[in-house]
């Protein structure tokens, strides 16, 4: 009885252990694109780095992965179970030789007044004037990088969410070596000074959401305008309005072509593929990611002899791609859209 | 203290709404840009689907005297699937069909899609849902043999 009950124990402990997450897979999976496969940086904080790894807490990182970034990339992983964000904390820190940081999480009294005019000497060339945070994705697409990493959005939910007022003093009095980020001290700055400069960023959380972190809202997925006229016509006014708002006819073909044999094609849906070099040249600088959706694209499809256009909401997008730096572009691309669609079906 | 607990919790759904899921796979392999892309076109056919075509974004930039490194799209989709959602969700044909963005950074490759799993959002039929569904599991698998393969 006694074996028959260690050998069930056994089996339990096993599967366990079988069951636990395994934190290097999901690092592999969900965070080694952009913070490095052994966490050397890239688009994303290098999360070895030491001197990283010596001012952050558990709790940081954890809250970190729950929340994101909002219109920052760094996505809020929230399918992820509480075991396997736990997991990914665990490989994060199997880099760090020390023990991990604990803070106290009470707030840290200061003089927001002065903390603003020593942010705005000391911070806000890199942190951005409102906090806003460095421009860019740190998507280099193989193009120069500006700074080795993207300075933090300060005024960004998710950083005011995860770090704690003791966090942030003891990166502001400490720095983070291997970035521009330097020791308050080696700026001549003295401790009260450091509070000070902590109850200001801590000040972001009562104003309205950083432009940087906001996205766009928009209803639906998609752009849609029916047409008065046959499809041989639509195909042909919209090739004329992608001309006339200052894009270049790419190339035309049904929905289905390399599906299916040339001759078995249905005609009744034509993409009609255009584009704008200048303004693709712009994106893909802001983010390499947005090639997903480009060349752009309009869809004209004939259904039981009702003619309709169609197009993905560009304007859906920047919160797809969780990138504030989209905003403007995506608006800009929704309007014109909606201008070629309108040209085409008047 | 009645007015913090106030604004906490107005604050609470505020942030909820703009904390942005996991919308976007992105993932990065060791190999070089052209050994990438032969392994992203294996793996597409062996997860079953048809590769329509690639999309030279590179060669477009350059032909208009843009610098660039290298950038393909490479569209994939099963002919039947493509056939039955255009007829009854035509809705959906922007998004089709499914497409993965190559592009080179340095002497490593970037590769990133929508997860297919997102459009459910979009597209909330529950007679779609078992396509995302597949999708997502097919597109999922075919980004970790890519990333996979040194």
């Amino acid at each position: 009885m006694i074996r028959l009950l260690s050998a069930l124990l056994l089996l339990l402990a096993s599967a366990v252990t079988l069951a636990a997450p395994d934190g290097a897979t999901l690092f592999a999976q969900n965070c080694a694109a952009c913070h490095g496969e052994k966490g050397s940086g890239g688009i994303g904080v290098p999360l070895a780095l030491p001197s990283f790894q010596a001012s952050v807490s558990d709790d940081y990182i954890r809250k970190t992965i729950r929340l994101g970034r909002p219109g920052r990339i760094m996505p809020a992983f929230q399918k992820l179970s509480d075991a396997e964000v736990d997991a990914l904390v665990k490989y994060v820190r199997s880099w760090n030789a020390a023990q991990a940081m604990h803070f106290d999480p009470a707030p840290i009294k200061g003089d927001p007044t002065h903390g603003k005019q020593l942010y705005a000497k000391y911070c806000a060339a890199c942190h951005g004037a409102n906090g806003e945070g460095g421009k860019g994705t740190g998507v280099t697409f193989s193009r120069p990088r500006d700074l080795p990493i993207m300075p933090p959005a300060l005024h960004n939910p998710g950083f005011l969410a995860a770090a704690s007022d003791s966090m942030i003093k003891y990166t502001l009095m400490h720095g983070r070596a291997g970035t521009p980020m330097i020791a308050a001290a080696k700026r001549g700055l003295q401790e009260r000074d450091v509070d000070d400069l902590v109850s200001f960023i801590r000040q972001f959380q009562q104003e309205p959401v950083s432009s940087s972190a906001t996205l766009l809202n928009t209803e639906s997925a998609i752009l849609t305008m029916d047409s008065p006229y046959d499809l041989a016509t639509t195909i042909e006014n919209l090739k004329r309005a992608v001309g006339n708002n200052n894009f270049i006819f790419i190339r035309e073909q049904n929905l289905d072509a390399g599906l299916v044999p040339e001759d078995s094609e249905d005609p009744h849906q034509h993409i009609i593929y255009f584009c704008n070099f200048s303004l693709l040249n712009q994106a893909l600088a802001n983010d390499p990611r947005v090639g997903l959706f480009l060349p752009c694209r309009i869809t004209v499809a004939e259904d039981h002899g009702k003619v309709k256009l169609m197009a993905v909401n560009p304007k859906r997008l920047s919160r797809m791609f969780n990138d504030s730096n989209l905003n403007d572009l995506c608006r800009q691309m929704t309007q014109q859209y909606l201008a070629i669609m309108e040209e085409a079906t008047l | 203290m009645r007015l913090f607990l106030a604004i906490a919790l107005l604050g609470l759904p505020l942030f909820a709404l703009n904390a942005r899921a996991d919308e976007m796979m992105i993932v990065r392999s060791s190999q070089e840009f052209e050994e990438a892309m032969s392994t992203l076109q294996a793996a597409i056919k062996a997860h079953g689907y048809t590769l329509t075509r690639v999309q030279r974004v590179d060669v477009g930039l350059e032909a208009k005297g843009y610098k660039t490194d290298k950038y393909r799209v490479v569209f994939f989709g099963k002919a039947d699937e493509i056939k039955q959602i255009a007829a009854k969700h035509p809705e959906l044909i922007p998004y089709l069909p499914l497409n993965i963005a190559i592009f080179a950074e340095n002497n490593q490759t970037l590769l990133t899609t929508n997860h297919p799993a997102m459009l459910a959002e979009f597209f909330p039929d529950p007679e779609l849902a078992s396509y995302f569904k597949e999708w997502e599991k097919d597109v999922t698998g075919i980004l970790d043999d890519v990333r996979q393969t040194q």
